[in-house]
């Protein structure tokens, strides 16, 4: 009976504990294979953007940020069994996605485009694509977009658990174009030796309609638990400091030292 | 909280990711066994040189996962110069390996061979005495005997064996999502990025893979009761009574 109370009041505590949160620790989920924004160093620790930003994030709130990687395929189940708090994981913020989880403001906003073999005649309009095989990512943004514009009419999409597998196909020839996040793709594949010969075919897209622009998403933010509330905001305040204080800018320039990601 | 709205809208999708299991289980079910038989021949065989080289092969295919495999035949190949000229030029025999369904079915079929090429061997091996001077007596040359005698008695005799592979080859066909094919397990991995249900998504994989399984399990209790009715134990009419 004894230890059965004890064990009552341990939950007690527990619950209490989880209601009125003060955030000093929290736990960072990011993929990796999404270079310049999560990659892995050569100690298999995650590095990139996002998690410069995260940790910014952290400093700015005074909190102790440990970091977990985790694949995209099972980024917000994880979130929502608690393995972590929060996707720092270059996630748009889609209305798919809203049903599941909450965002905080952006922090970066990204276009999609297609990649190609430099000089191909090829651009991003279920038109020009039809009968031509296209990679994406299975799961993210330009799948759902491709998906809900392309596959219809015509146009072969192939998907990919992780993006490298893409451009390694892409590579190779079993690919026609690649279709992605300009900026991660700009950064991690074209912009490095193995992307020599490859290009952006078109230009990047940022939605047309309404329709459209609701399916790109409104920008890149960070994904949290619908009921983490106070996690939200406190981020978002921590990240309204960093941009007015200009430490945003300087870990952007350390990434994309002519491009403005963030938009307007 | 089980959806089953995400069920019933993504049932196209399994039904397709179940027919595309089933093919690529199939046909290289279907040659694993037709090169097998000749290779468990040479395996079994008293000619020493013949016998290891099998065994070469058969070791190096067991002794690797075969997803490895799979990735060596589909990304690995693809990162050659040669490989590529081949695809830019239309080599008909290298464009087979720019599909990722023949790379699946490719590296299952080896797979496959390589296993059941040790089963049927086992069982070749296994020939009772009498049987072969039987044959013998009656004057058979080898090749009569083998396909007289040692084949057709030694398959009945691996239905048991065999099955099992068979129904490993069900459950390992799962990996085929790895190279970008939508199987029944890919179907599932799709329905779960789409809707983030993974339990859904898994559990009707997990559902569908369950009752192939059942039926193959049957098919093969046919078969045996059919080719192995005379070994089974029998209860003589004195006990009955």
């Amino acid at each position: 009976m004894r230890k059965l109370i004890a064990a009552g009041a341990l939950l007690a505590m527990v619950m209490t504990g989880a209601q009125a949160k003060e955030w000093t620790s929290i736990r960072l989920a990011s993929e990796g294979a999404y270079p310049p924004f999560n990659g892995l160093a050569a100690d298999g620790s995650l590095n990139g953007f996002d998690i410069d930003i995260g940790n910014a994030i952290c400093a700015e709130m005074k909190a102790k940020c440990v970091w977990v990687k985790q694949d995209w395929d099972g980024m917000i189940p994880a979130l929502l069994a608690r393995k972590f708090d929060a996707i720092v994981a270059s996630m748009s913020i889609t209305d798919e996605r809203k049903a599941k989880v909450d965002f905080t403001d952006k922090y970066y906003a990204s276009p999609l485009a297609l990649f190609a073999k430099a000089g191909a005649t090829i651009k991003p309009d279920a038109a020009a694509l039809k009968g031509k095989k296209v990679g994406v990512q299975r799961g993210v943004v330009a799948d759902n977009f491709a998906t809900k514009y392309w596959e219809k009419q015509g146009v072969k999409i192939v998907r990919y658990a992780k993006q490298d597998e893409a451009y390694s196909d892409l590579k190779s020839g079993r690919l026609d174009a690649v279709f992605a996040d300009y900026l991660e793709a700009q950064g991690g594949f074209i912009d490095t030796p193995a992307g020599k010969g490859y290009a952006m075919a078109g230009e990047r897209m940022f939605g047309k309609t309404a329709e459209e622009k609701a399916v790109i998403g409104e920008g890149i933010g960070i994904a949290i638990r619908k009921q983490d509330a106070d996690l939200k905001a406190q981020m978002n305040k921590a990240l309204a400091a960093l941009r007015s204080s200009g430490k945003y800018d300087v870990i952007r320039k350390k990434y994309f030292p002519t491009l403005d990601i963030y938009g307007e | 909280m089980f959806d089953f709205a995400i069920i019933i809208e993504s049932l196209p999708e399994f039904a397709r990711g179940t027919l595309l299991s089933l093919e690529l289980m199939a046909l290289s079910l279907l040659a694993g066994f037709v090169v097998a038989l000749p290779l468990a021949v040479a395996r079994s065989s008293s000619i020493l040189w013949l016998s290891r080289s099998v065994g070469m092969y058969t070791y190096l295919f067991r002794g690797t996962p075969m997803l490895i495999q799979l990735l060596l035949i589909y990304y690995g190949l693809s990162q050659f110069q040669w490989m590529q000229d081949g695809w830019e030029s239309g080599n008909p025999v290298l464009l087979l390996f720019r599909e990722p369904f023949f790379c699946a079915w490719l590296a299952f079929a080896l797979n496959t061979t390589a296993y059941t090429t040790e089963i049927f061997a086992g069982v070749f091996k296994n020939t009772p005495v009498g049987e072969i001077e039987a044959g013998r007596a009656m004057g058979m040359t080898h090749f009569t005997l083998l396909r007289r005698i040692v084949i057709p008695a030694g398959l009945g005799r691996a239905i048991p064996t065999y099955s099992n592979e068979v129904i490993l080859m069900l459950q390992g066909s799962a990996i085929a999502s790895a190279v970008t094919l939508v199987d029944l397990t890919g179907a599932a991995r799709y329905v779960y990025s789409r809707h983030f249900a993974p339990f859904e998504a898994f559990i009707t994989a997990g559902i569908i893979y369950m009752l192939l399984t059942f039926c193959l399990v049957g098919i093969f209790r046919m078969a045996e009761n059919h080719w192995l009715g005379h070994l089974r134990p029998r209860t003589s009419p004195d006990k009955q009574r």
